[in-house]
């Protein structure tokens, strides 16, 4: 039944094609990073003097639940999930995803899911204002009454994201071109496969813990209720348990990516292909014996204490050897800086960034003066920003031309990359210093001291929202036409994705390739 | 390949999925409670404990501190009779605490203890406490709380004071919500 797209709204509503359905989980995740964005301007914006200018503070506590709460499940999650939809077939020499139903309906639930939440902020009472970690009992006793709808929109995105996890391995390990042996496998789809087994473990324990939230809000149980014999501290264990491997899903995928475009662009193999694997799977496995590092100052037994920190610690061996091989990859390559390169070069530089205000962070007694203040914001927002955005952007920059068919404008991708790279360095490395000097998270209003930095950040934040405006403009563009790409795009890059037609035509692989 | 081995691999997928979920609800908290009984983390002291003739060892005094603190808009009155008690251990001890519902409603309050430093919880025994039920005091009604202890003779050299501390909830609106006549659950952590 080789037939093209139906036309008109059907077509996408009803779509099976791993294309269709990878097109529009990267649309959704950019209109949800722009929303999450604006919210984070928000907040920029009334940090930019002391004092309440703007908002109040509760909807101060909104805009940060609602901005974290977008970014990672709207925005990062998704636009992995929708390269990996685009590229996993390709990639393979498989003709479609899977399971291709299961695939349209894990996309068309998280509009709804994602409807739900943004509602909250028109309820009475107002949206969830507890933070994205939504800890109990702030988010159970102290809660507004939207929290239910808060807990019921996670389920859907638990349930979106397991069976787009379910899909991936199902199409990795069965769908596989012959010759295509898992050592041949892109490092995309090594570092998928690891995600999708990860997402698997994690997102029902995300699934539970709001469902125990849930009970003790409605029906009378007392799981982090100290009044009825539970112990709000098991709902930091159970959300890190959680949370832990859910910062690796955000970023395991990246590292992926940033080991397709680097080999491009230096003309040279990547270096260590099996180190590569065999680390991805080591920061996995590290990944659920650590979560108790985000809760030192909960109040823990020293052992537990020494034994978070080293493990935590640890994790910098397998990272190290990933930064290792990114850059001996690139050492006496000939290198060119394109843009997918410049935001892969950047990634590189500002995740190792992120990686030691992590270790910082991971020495137990130096937590306690770190914990809860804007050097944790500026720790995590150098690996998600740099690391899970910027090579997100490079995957759209290095494979937009095969998805189009059109190059996209390189000197306008340029001015993108030297926006958002100063934007964000402008924002978010004074909060390093203002963390430091005591600055809390969280909070509408700072003492005096804190207002140069703060206006300098909230200048990079604006800065760095401009840039993807011109992101959206260059890709619209590109999409409606521009420069024909031919099929390889590239000088010479590796994978199936460029033996195929640029644009990529809606079935490719109906038999499969052969691999070498 | 072919549909049903991917049908195959998807339905292991869910149960895996499936099993996590159960793991999260049912297993983990359970699994913390117990660890933290273990361990004396969090300074969970244990439930009612029968007493078991024990050498007392008068050679040895310990401390006992005792601290009451109401749950944010708890509005009785709750304190200990004594500040701190000087004990042997293996010596059964008797302490009380007072209650004083100074409101013009019949309340119910539950209390629940903590106990530092964390490696004395195993060691701090109970065999009578008001923190393993419900109290209800009725309108300006007040109350002496009993609570009857032993401190373990293998307590550790290095502890010499124990801080026991109190936290009275108010769960007068859940009782009557979803436990009416019913405080069966809290003796669990008592």
């Amino acid at each position: 039944m080789a037939h093209g797209p139906q036309s008109g709204f059907k077509r996408w509503l009803f779509t099976t094609n791993h294309k269709d359905i990878g097109s529009m989980y990267l649309w959704f995740s950019f209109a949800m990073f722009l929303l999450g964005g604006c919210m984070a301007l928000v907040i920029r914006a009334e940090l930019f003097e002391p004092g309440l200018q703007i908002v109040q503070p509760e909807f101060f506590n909104q805009m940060t639940t609602m901005h974290g709460l977008i970014m990672v499940f709207g925005a990062v999650m998704p636009a992995f999930v929708g390269l990996a939809n685009w590229m996993i077939p390709m990639m393979i020499g498989a003709p479609d995803m899977a399971l291709p139903r299961m695939n349209n309906w894990s996309f068309w639930i998280l509009p709804f899911a994602f409807a739900m939440l943004f509602s909250t902020l028109f309820m009475e009472g107002g949206a969830p204002n507890f933070g994205w970690t939504f800890y109990a009992p702030l988010s159970t006793e102290y809660a507004p009454p939207s929290t239910t709808f808060f807990i019921f929109s996670i389920h859907i995105m638990g349930a979106s994201s397991i069976m787009g996890a379910i899909n991936i391995i199902a199409t990795i390990l069965n769908m596989r071109a012959p010759g295509m042996t898992l050592m041949k496998m892109p490092l995309f789809v090594w570092t998928w496969l690891i995600t999708a087994y990860l997402l698997i473990a994690v997102m029902p324990v995300l699934a539970g813990v709001v469902t125990m939230m849930l009970m003790d809000i409605h029906f009378g149980t007392s799981f982090f209720n100290a009044a009825g014999g539970g112990d709000p501290v098991l709902f930091q264990h159970v959300f890190w348990f959680f949370g832990h491997p859910e910062v690796y899903i955000m970023i395991l995928p990246a590292f992926g990516i940033v080991s397709t475009i680097i080999p491009t662009f230096a003309r040279k193999p990547l270096f260590g292909y099996s180190s590569m694997v065999y680390a991805t799977a080591s920061i996995a496995f590290l990944s659920f014996i650590v979560w108790a590092h985000h809760m030192f100052t909960v109040g823990m037994p020293i052992a537990g204490e020494l034994f978070f920190m080293y493990a935590t610690m640890l994790i910098a061996v397998p990272t190290g050897v990933k930064v290792f091989n990114w850059v001996t990859t690139m050492f006496r390559g000939a290198m060119t800086f394109e843009t997918p390169m410049l935001f892969a070069v950047a990634f590189v530089i500002l995740f190792t960034i992120g990686g030691f205000s992590g270790l910082m962070l991971a020495i137990a007694p130096a937590d306690f003066q770190y914990h809860d203040t804007y050097f944790v914001v500026a720790h995590f927002h150098y690996v998600l920003v740099p690391g899970a955005i910027f090579s997100i952007t490079a995957g759209v920059y290095y494979w937009l031309p095969k998805w189009t068919g059109n190059m996209y404008n390189e000197t306008m991708g340029k001015v993108h990359f030297w926006l958002a790279f100063i934007g964000l360095n402008l924002t978010f490395f004074p909060m390093h210093f203002v963390g430091l000097a005591g600055m809390p998270r969280r909070i509408p209003d700072y003492a005096l001291q804190f207002a140069d930095f703060n206006q300098i950040s909230s200048i990079g934040a604006f800065l760095f929202g401009a840039a993807q405006i011109v992101f959206l403009f260059n890709v619209v563009r590109t999409v409606m036409g521009g420069k024909k790409a031919t099929d390889e795009v590239w000088d010479n890059p590796q994978g199936l994705e460029w033996t195929v037609p640029s644009p990529a035509p809606y079935h490719t692989f109906s038999t499969p390739p052969a691999v070498r | 390949m072919g549909l049903s081995d991917n049908a195959k691999l998807a339905t292991k997928l869910l149960a895996l999925a499936a099993g996590m979920l159960v793991f999260a609800i049912f297993v983990m908290p359970p699994l913390y409670n117990a660890f933290c009984e273990i361990t004396g983390l969090n300074g969970k002291t244990g439930g009612r404990y029968e007493a078991v003739p024990a050498a007392v060892d008068s050679d040895r005094t310990v401390t006992v501190q005792f601290v009451a603190s109401n749950n944010e808009n708890m509005p009785w009155h709750f304190k200990p009779g004594r500040v701190s008690i000087k004990v042997h251990p293996g010596e059964e001890t008797n302490a009380v605490f007072l209650a004083y519902n100074p409101t013009d409603r019949d309340m119910v309050g539950q209390a629940i203890p903590s106990l530092v430093p964390f490696k004395a919880a195993e060691y701090f025994h109970k065999t009578e406490c008001f923190c393993f039920n419900q109290q209800t005091l009725k309108a300006g009604e007040s109350a002496e709380l009993p609570l009857r202890f032993i401190v373990d003779p293998d307590l550790p050299r290095s502890v010499n004071t124990i801080t026991l501390s109190y936290t009275l909830f108010d769960v007068t609106e859940r009782v009557s919500a979803h436990f009416d006549n019913n405080n069966a659950d809290p003796q669990r952590e008592g």
